[in-house]
């Protein structure tokens, strides 16, 4: 018996309890006095920064502008339900698939950068995709967003499944799996392996004959997918988006929220997320000044607890 | 044609702000490699302060305290706070830091002096039109003009000649051998950021009477100085000005015929730059390359 | 990187520290602990820090709600206001809260309604739309309020009059002016206070074409509102006979107008219409008027507010507006006595501005509704609150002043005047009051088709 198995125990155990109460959420989540569209909106942005944390946490590429590609996902989910077909599960499709090319497009500009440079790429990357949405009123709805559709009822043969709160929230758990199941294939692959060498040390991962370049852009791409797949439910969940979900600000929030669980860590996005989005719901409820307080926690999170908070536990934990 | 000239004159007269600003952000970057995502908020902070302070100093002394308190202020953040990510080699931190120290500053502004807009004035005798035909040229605008080139001729003579200049310079270099000859550098950085932070809010103060008050009036300029500095060239001061002054005629210029497109095509240039010149009109081949 | 920082990073990865790590000594505060079977588990200080840390995050995320929720009566009925009280409209949104707020401690003084006190729970959605929906939800959801109102960007209105479509619930949108909103996506559950942005062009645009002539330029900000606003006003200009000189967008929070104005001035209107709004109104004005280009054309037209009226430079206090309500009404009964409750509750120095109003009619309105209905009931206080006819204490203005049942739009009066130059609050000179029916398109041509469910 070596420490190995006790850690994979504790790790099997926290697992399961994790899969059982998002499972349960609806009917849990009353009782704590929440509401289901915050759950909803919590695995939507879970989501999306596990997919950031792919490229962000464990290949090392700090994107400040992956908004983008979530605003994309929501426009294309939403113009797909107003303009080709009430169909929610093409609308999921298009867009993850939309953001997914945009990423993959994208890619080769920044996949040789580093640094703030790599930073400042995926930021004006993000800005160029907020003022095409801003300014492109008749397609995109301008400055006032993306109006006018709604998620429609799935068919499933002879069955109609209306997509109420609740079901919708099952909705977003499926997704949300099929994410975490393609996150966790990678990142256990070789390329996954690849992308942390590349992380750690990049130079030695050329010397050693690898294409770091490529596997960038791979990673690149990836994330675009997911954060895309996670801004389509999240245009579905409000019937609603608008260019606010592409801009600069929701990056940073996004990066604060991997940075805030853990970013070595493959659920550390979720927990960062769940703080977050709860503290601001909370905060702007209770204060007007709940601007200066979510400033502060990212101040104190940078400042004492760099690591995040799965991050605190004990050893380096890279992928599950 | 006439209103091409128009627009892009126009256009110098914004890419005057960028370039202040981009020589705040420019400096602090290339010292102590600190993204200052709240560069916006001390322009806030100049603006209002020098509002604050116009009843009591006249136009001309609150231009000149208010930029001088945003500096301290910038000083006084940079002691409590920046100073510990010094170690770390990540930017990522520095970023994720003044982003909420951003939003920190924002919501300040906005809970002292009111969410509101505040009526900044600028001195009659200079808000008046120069002449009827080139009516957008006014005193107050051609004022601008004038004290940021004297302010950034003045910062060309300090980095050149001064002593603190010459430290600044050699620290951007290599900051390990600086400190090794015995200067101190934390001073050194804390010093650099309060100028840095002195033309964010000088950039304030002009800015408010132009664009009036408002405690989010930093977030529209900051992001086009970040691209002033990747344009003209990380590292390099007089690249930050030309990146700043450039696409801010070419805003200027793509007003006149496309002017949804007035905004994007700063980051269309950024894009351009960094995939044609990664490293900038003026800068030098850089570590993060 | 340096090449010293480099070699120490790969001596780093080929000493393989990090599996030495956990056989590092321990500090003191360590405890050692038999475990499982041979293995030794250790709780350091680091681990109670974590266990401590993770202990916190999970009370806090599930404590919160369960805390704010707690103290909640059953008693009273609640009524959801969505504004935006950080943001761009910060200024606006707080207008609105408060006059909600008298409007709340005046029902309440008369025993409330249905023998219930109200209860307003307020909720910012800092002008972001997508938080706006998510208040939404929250209030329905969480707080289980029985009526929604607010917004004060069009783009949050349409929101959240989606969402509350969706649940059933009634939305008094107090201050999103684009047209669809009472227009082409109106719904059963959606009635509106302020006036539409047809409205507000019939409101001035007569003055505008008699007082100065009909060549019109138009600086139109990039947004729903300014479409809609900016359409309204070519078409009563197209009626009245005039000539439009072309228009030119500006986006949404540009700072620089001077190309627009450029472009305005080589055209030699005989009127500049500035639609732009809030601080974009401003930031234009201002630079008209260091441009010297009052003095070579009348510039108005559009909406304008006390709260950007406040802000507006010495220079700059000029030009024609249509404001939605003004609080120097010598002739009309109760203003005074409104103003002066007004400033017993803000003794801050303010004064009630259009908004305020927006927000004292919209409660004022549902509690009525309620009463009339005697039933919260969604779809019977909608019935209620069509023909409602607000009492002279509550509309403040002369007129007739009710919600038209096609439409669901209050027929608020408009207020047409100019911009004075003075001190706060005596900024602006009423020319004259228009009835808000008189203003509005006929509902049949608004594009409303209420869909009340069967």
């Amino acid at each position: 018996m070596n420490l190995q198995t006790a850690w994979a125990q504790r790790r099997y155990g926290f697992l399961v309890l994790l899969w059982v109460a998002l499972l349960t959420v609806p009917y849990w989540l009353g009782y704590v006095g929440s509401y289901s569209a915050l759950g909803s909106k919590i695995l939507v942005y879970g989501l999306a920064t596990m997919g950031l944390n792919l490229l962000f946490g464990f290949t090392g590429g700090l994107s400040f502008g992956q908004a983008a590609y979530f605003g994309i996902g929501a426009y294309g989910a939403g113009m797909t339900l107003k303009y080709i077909a009430p169909s929610t599960p093409l609308a999921i499709l298009v867009g993850a698939l939309a953001a997914g090319l945009a990423a993959t497009i994208l890619g080769p500009l920044l996949m040789r950068r580093r640094g703030i440079y790599f930073a400042m790429i995926t930021i004006a990357i993000g800005q160029l995709f907020y003022f095409v949405a801003v300014r492109w009123n008749n397609v995109t709805g301008g400055e006032d967003g993306l109006a006018g559709f709604e998620r429609q009822p799935i068919h499933f043969g002879h069955h109609l499944l209306v997509l109420d709160q609740i079901n919708f929230y099952y909705l977003v758990l499926f997704c949300f799996t099929i994410g975490v199941v393609i996150m966790h294939t990678v990142l256990r692959s070789p390329l996954g392996h690849a992308w942390v060498g590349i992380r750690e040390n990049r130079r030695r991962m050329e010397f050693l004959g690898v294409r770091t370049d490529l596997y960038v852009w791979a990673s690149f791409a990836i994330a675009g997918l997911i954060t895309g797949l996670a801004g389509t439910l999240n245009a579905l969940l409000f019937n609603f988006t608008s260019p606010q979900d592409l801009h600069w600000i929701l990056s940073g929030d996004f990066v604060m929220m991997v940075v805030l669980g853990g970013m070595r860590n493959f659920w550390g996005p979720l927990v960062g997320t769940v703080i977050f989005v709860v503290a601001q719901d909370y905060l702007s409820s209770i204060t007007n000044n709940w601007m200066s307080f979510i400033g502060m926690i990212f101040v104190a999170i940078v400042l004492l607890f760099p690591k995040g908070l799965l991050g605190m536990v004990g050893r380096n934990s890279g992928a599950p | 044609m006439e209103l091409l000239l128009f627009n892009a004159f126009n256009g110098l007269l914004q890419g005057v702000f960028y370039a202040l600003m981009a020589l705040g952000l420019a400096l602090i970057l290339s010292l102590s490699s600190v993204i200052n995502m709240a560069h916006g908020g001390f322009l806030v902070i100049g603006g209002y302060l020098a509002f604050t302070l116009t009843p009591h100093l006249g136009f001309w002394g609150a231009l000149v305290v208010g930029p001088l308190l945003a500096g301290v202020c910038g000083l006084v953040a940079e002691q409590t706070m920046i100073r510990h990510l010094y170690k770390r080699s990540d930017p990522l931190y520095s970023l994720l830091l003044t982003f909420g120290l951003a939003l920190i500053i924002q919501d300040l502004a906005r809970t002292v002096w009111g969410a509101e807009g505040l009526p900044s004035a600028v001195p009659e005798y200079l808000d008046q039109p120069l002449s009827s035909t080139y009516f957008f040229i006014t005193g107050y605008r051609v004022v601008i003009l004038g004290i940021t080139a004297a302010v950034a001729i003045g910062l060309y003579l300090l980095i050149r000649y001064s002593l603190l200049g010459i430290r600044i310079r050699a620290g951007t270099r290599d900051l390990e051998t600086v400190a090794a000859l015995g200067v101190n550098i934390y001073q050194l950085r804390a010093l650099n950021f309060g100028i840095g932070c002195f033309f964010a809010g000088l950039a304030g103060v002009l800015a408010s009477g132009v664009l009036g008050l408002t405690p989010t009036m930093g977030e529209s300029l900051l992001m086009p100085s970040f691209v002033a500095v990747i344009v003209g060239g990380v590292g390099s001061l007089s690249g930050a000005v030309l990146g700043g002054l450039l696409i801010g005629v070419a805003a200027g210029i793509t007003t006149t015929y496309y002017p949804s497109a007035s905004e994007a095509v700063i980051y269309f240039i950024m894009l351009v730059v960094l995939a044609i010149r990664p490293r900038g009109l003026l800068g030098k081949e850089s570590i993060f390359e | 990187m340096t090449i010293s920082r480099s070699l120490f990073a790969n001596a780093f990865l080929f000493s393989e520290v990090r599996c030495n790590h956990a056989q590092r000594t321990p500090t003191r505060s360590t405890i050692r602990l038999r475990g499982f079977g041979d293995m030794s588990a250790k709780v350091t200080r680091r681990e109670v820090l974590k266990a401590s840390l993770w202990a916190g995050a999970g009370a806090f995320a599930l404590g919160a709600p369960a805390i704010l929720s707690f103290g909640r009566d059953e008693q009273p009925i609640k009524i959801g206001d969505i504004d935006p009280l950080t943001g761009t409209y910060a200024a606006e949104g707080e207008s609105q809260v408060r006059g909600a707020k008298m409007a709340i401690a005046e029902v309440n003084a008369k025993g409330g309604v249905l023998g219930r006190p109200l209860q307003l729970v307020v909720e910012d959605n800092a002008a972001n739309v997508g938080l706006s929906a998510q208040k939404a939800h929250k209030l329905i959801d969480q707080d289980k309020v029985a009526l929604l109102m607010g917004t004060v960007s069009s783009a949050a209105s349409l929101s959240v009059s989606q969402v509350a479509h969706q649940q059933g619930m009634v939305y008094m949108c107090t201050g999103g002016h684009t047209d669809p909103v009472t227009g082409s996506q109106c719904h059963w559950n959606t009635f509106r206070v302020c006036t539409t942005t047809y409205m507000l062009a019939a409101g001035l645009a007569g003055t505008l074409f008699k007082k100065f002539g009909g060549k019109w330029y138009f600086l139109t900000p990039d947004y729903a509102f300014g479409h809609t606003l900016q359409d309204s006003y070519e078409k009563i200009l197209k009626k009245l006979g005039g000539t439009n000189l072309g228009s030119s967008l500006a986006p949404l929070g540009t700072t620089d107008y001077s190309s627009y104005l450029i472009k305005a001035a080589s055209t030699k209107p005989d009127v500049l219409v500035m639609l732009t709004d809030g601080q974009d109104r401003i930031n234009s004005l201002k630079q008209a008027a260091q441009f010297g280009l009052f003095k070579k054309f009348a510039i108005g037209g559009g909406l304008s507010e006390l709260e950007v009226l406040r802000a507006l430079p010495p220079e700059a206090q000029t030009g024609w507006a249509c404001l939605e309500w003004w609080w120097d009404q010598p002739s009309t009964p109760h203003v005074k006595e409104w103003v002066a409750s007004y400033k017993n509750a803000n003794p801050d120095g303010s004064y009630p501005s259009a908004r305020t109003w927006f927000g004292y009619a919209g409660l004022h309105s549902l509690a009525m509704a309620v009463a009339r209905a005697k039933s919260l009931e969604p779809k019977q206080v909608a019935r209620a609150l069509e023909g409602l006819e607000l009492p002279p204490e509550i509309k403040l203005q002369p007129n007739r002043v009710y919600f038209r049942a096609a439409d669901h739009q209050l027929m608020s009066s408009e207020f047409p005047g100019e911009v004075e130059k003075g001190s706060y609050p005596n900024l602006f000179k009423v020319s004259q009051i228009i009835a808000g029916d008189t203003a509005a398109l006929p509902a049949s041509e608004t594009g409303c088709k209420l869909d009340y469910p069967a």
